[in-house]
């Protein structure tokens, strides 16, 4: 089945590789690569003809991916959701040229969907225990609804990775911290646990550690005693990968995540906020959050 | 007004009684913090929506007292009134000690008290907490100095600047304090530069009534003369204290009263908050503050015992007070979408609750028995107390 | 003064008990064949000379953290992660042990040596094992191939 798959994407998307190309500027952008695949489309329909339009361009990007896989294995599986830049090399420290961040459409959010926070909670191993008031929660579903008419909007709501972070200004010991590419982290080695981050976000996006854990995923350290929150899946990030949540709200759900690099005006990201009215929550706190939403 | 002649306390069977009484809470307090550091935060009240509790409401408390205990030493070397110089020394010490405790509560709290070390080596100076740190080892090792200059043979001379100092010092500490809430951007109870003022009157309070409760009872207990009218000023003093505290806690409110985007947070606070309406109107404004303030002002203020009860009042009343900023600042829901409602499975929009365990509340009293048993050890040691504090010797009559 | 002369004396006593207990130890550690039993890791050789691992792991290991977590450096020579997954101890249940067990390579010597270690409060102290050891990439390359397989099967549907 996964040859199948592998191939039939393969074939799919190298055409659609090729519109890419012929059609936009080459610069190998989220944007470009998803007007390809809009563009081509019908040629792609070989894989699903009845897709809704909805999750087609996710798919597309996953064909588009597999098609790289196919052309240059284990290289070009890092351009996955084109718009990344290549992967960074391991050696080489992370630096400001670039910040990281997503965009999230409301209105291509299911109410009711978790796949987001399921993807996060498999990729970073915190799951619930039975004890909702204490157990971690690095990225939840919130609904919105107007006061008045009570029109509704569902989205996710995590670690909002700050420009001027607020964690970041209150930690006493300068382990909650902004990486040069605007992930906002917690340094567990420096952590002490006052839990001062968490009265400072306004997102309610770090959970503290309560109980000893056990068997962690090895990328994803997590240790009783210390804060923690989404880390834009700094792991996969740092090898050019999306990040969980984006990649299963691409490939199986409505595909309202985009991520990318907010500082390049040709990555998809840009373009999309180019284009689109988008708002930051609580943007009166002038806090300049990476991550931004639509439609809400 | 004769020379006064300091002495130490005996440590007779009283001062072993005593120690071993705040001893064996001290032992709960260290007890019931292994446990939570054993099984981690979950055998507390606090959670991922209360994230500072019970510890914190005593740690806030002690150290905001403890600024407050060097009042009547200031009052003393700063404003050079006779009568309260006697009793300079053991308002530095309580202060030492009521710190100490404070920071005892604070630091065994946190999630790895293990690593004590790196909050003492590494530093984001762009913390208020950080600040506080230096504050707070500053602020002990000035009284410190304080107390040596005075206690030392031929320093006295120094004590009047090392005072200035110290006084200047306890104010700035205070600040810090009320700026770790004050400067909280995020939550609707705080960001308000007011908690810099309302916490330095909070502290002038709270340690008045820590150091009146303490000096009544040592001059009782060891049955030394302790004059009526010097009681009767102190606490007079405490008077005028608990009126600052709720003039500034009615601008507090007042100003967000104004502001329509903090209705929210008052009609929380002050009318349907439940627990922390009925801490705010009846614990803080009205056992900590008004019932205190007309009994020091009525003819209770001359009986000790009615001072007694006062000041305990205020130490209950301010408990109240820290318990509703600190918590009740906390189970208001963060406002992510202003003007919108917001629901989730993570309790966005609703007010959050916290019951206190067990081990929390031993580790916050446990503070509390820390900083006595800290005065009654320099006390005993040390000679930190008049031999008399009778009206005709502080010319207080 | 009589507190004065307690305490003295309780101090007195404590310190007498403690160099009883201190001088006590290596009577009844005997003839010092108690070394720890340290597991042999795989492969010929460790990162870098036993001997120079045995003195420095620790700063290696505090460097390389650093460098991962606040500059995104994720070289694999130092990392945790390979000394975890190389020196795995198997246990009777043919997973590999986690540090509770003395027979964990770092728990043996670090309970000999009466060290206690910090790492793996936080990180994992046995390897993952959903994931063979190097394959990483390949393992992301299935995850997506599974997700990609799973998306076709919902709109076959």
């Amino acid at each position: 089945m996964t040859d199948l798959v592998e191939n039939e994407g393969g074939g799919c998307c190298s055409a659609n590789n090729g519109t890419t190309s012929g059609t936009t500027s080459g610069t190998g952008s989220a944007l470009a690569g998803s007007s390809g695949c809009g563009s081509a489309g019908g040629g792609c329909g070989c894989a699903s003809q009845d897709a809704m339009p909805q999750t087609r361009r996710g798919f597309m990007k996953a064909g588009a991916a597999l098609a790289m896989t196919t052309l240059a294995p284990g290289v070009t599986l890092y351009s996955f959701g084109a718009g990344q830049a290549e992967a960074k090399p391991a050696d080489q420290a992370v630096t400001s040229k670039v910040r990281w961040g997503m965009l999230i459409d409301a209105s291509k959010c299911d109410d009711g969907c978790t796949k987001c926070v399921t993807a996060c909670s498999t990729e970073n191993g915190w799951s619930d225990t039975g004890n909702p008031l204490t157990d971690a929660q690095w990225i939840r579903k919130v609904t919105v609804r107007d006061r008045d008419q009570g029109k509704e909007t569902t989205l996710p709501m995590m670690c909002l990775h700050c420009a001027e972070p607020p964690c970041v200004d209150v930690c006493p010991t300068g382990a909650s911290f902004k990486r040069a590419d605007g992930i906002v982290l917690v340094n567990k080695h420096t952590c002490i646990g006052c839990r001062y981050c968490m009265m400072a976000c306004p997102y309610k996006a770090r959970s503290f550690i309560h109980e000893p854990l056990e068997d962690q995923k090895e990328y994803s350290p997590r240790g009783k005693g210390t804060v923690e929150s989404c880390t834009l899946c700094v792991h996969r990030v740092d090898e050019g990968r999306l990040p969980a949540c984006v990649e299963t709200c691409n490939a199986s759900a409505g595909g309202a995540m985009t991520f990318g690099d907010l500082n390049d005006p040709n990555s998809e990201i840009s373009q999309r906020m180019a284009k689109f009215v988008t708002t930051e929550v609580r943007a009166d706190l002038g806090l300049n959050t990476g991550v931004r939403y639509q439609n809400i | 007004m004769a020379r006064i002649k300091y002495e130490s306390l005996n440590d007779g069977f009283g001062f072993y009684f005593l120690m071993a009484f705040l001893g064996a809470i001290i032992l709960g307090a260290l007890g019931a913090t292994w446990y939570m550091e054993h099984e981690g935060h979950i055998v507390t009240g606090m959670t991922n929506q209360i994230v500072w509790g019970m510890p914190h409401v005593f740690a806030i408390f002690l150290i905001v007292a403890a600024s407050g205990a060097l009042n009547v030493a200031s009052v003393g070397s700063v404003f050079g009134r006779v009568p309260y110089k006697p009793m300079a020394r053991l308002s530095g010490l309580l202060a030492i000690s009521l710190l100490v405790g404070g920071l005892a509560v604070l630091v065994l709290d946190l999630g790895r008290p293990d690593r004590l070390i790196v909050a003492m080596t590494k530093y984001n100076f762009k913390s208020i907490f950080a600040w506080n740190i230096f504050l707070y080892i500053g602020f002990l090792l000035i009284v410190a100095a304080y107390l040596f200059v005075q206690m030392n043979r031929g320093t006295e001379s120094w004590t009047k600047p090392v005072g200035i100092l110290a006084f200047v010092w306890r104010l700035a500490l205070t600040t810090g304090t009320g700026s770790i809430f004050g400067w909280l951007v995020a939550r609707q109870a705080y960001d308000a530069a007011v908690m810099a003022p309302l916490f330095i009157a909070m502290s002038l309070s709270f340690g008045m009534a820590f150091f009146l409760l303490v000096l009544i009872a040592t001059y009782s207990w060891s049955r030394r003369p302790l004059g009526a009218e010097l009681v009767n000023r102190l606490a007079k003093l405490l008077g005028i204290f608990i009126a600052v505290v709720l003039y500034f806690t009615a601008v507090q409110h007042l100003t967000n009263l104004y502001a329509a985007e903090h209705g929210g947070i008052e009609r929380f606070i002050l009318m349907d908050g439940g627990i922390y309406t009925q801490l705010f109107w009846g614990g803080q404004v009205l056992l900590g503050g008004l019932l205190p303030m007309a009994m020091v002002f009525s003819g209770m203020g001359k009986s000790k015992f009615g001072v007694v009860l006062a000041s305990f009042f205020v130490i209950l009343g301010g408990l109240a007070q820290i318990y509703v900023i600190i918590v009740g600042g906390q189970a208001y829901p963060l406002i992510l979408f202003p003007g919108k409602e917001v629901v989730s499975g993570f309790y966005d929009g609703v007010v959050a609750s916290y019951i206190p365990s067990l081990p929390e509340m031993m580790l916050g009293v446990g503070g509390i028995a820390l900083a006595l048993a800290i005065t009654l050890l320099g006390m005993t040691v040390l000679r930190f107390i008049p031999a008399s504090l009778a009206d005709n010797e502080t010319g207080s009559g | 003064m009589n507190l004065w002369r307690t305490t003295r004396c309780a101090a007195l006593t404590a310190l007498l008990l403690l160099v009883g207990v201190c001088a006590s130890v290596p009577v009844s550690a005997g003839g010092g064949a108690l070394t720890p039993t340290i597991a042999k890791g795989k492969g010929d050789k460790c990162v870098a000379p036993t001997e120079y691992m045995r003195r420095n792991h620790m700063d290696l290991l505090d460097h390389q953290r650093d460098d991962t977590v606040i500059d995104g450096i994720r070289t694999e020579r130092f990392s945790l992660k390979g000394c975890v997954s190389c020196h795995a101890v198997k246990g009777e249940d043919g997973r590999a042990v986690t540090v509770k067990d003395e027979r964990h390579f770092c728990a043996s010597c670090h309970l000999y040596a009466a060290v206690n270690m910090d790492c793996f409060d936080c990180h994992a102290s046995r390897p993952d094992e959903a994931k063979k050891l190097g394959a990483l990439r390949k393992k992301s390359h299935a995850r997506d191939m599974a997700v990609l397989k799973d998306y076709l099967k919902g709109a076959e549907r």
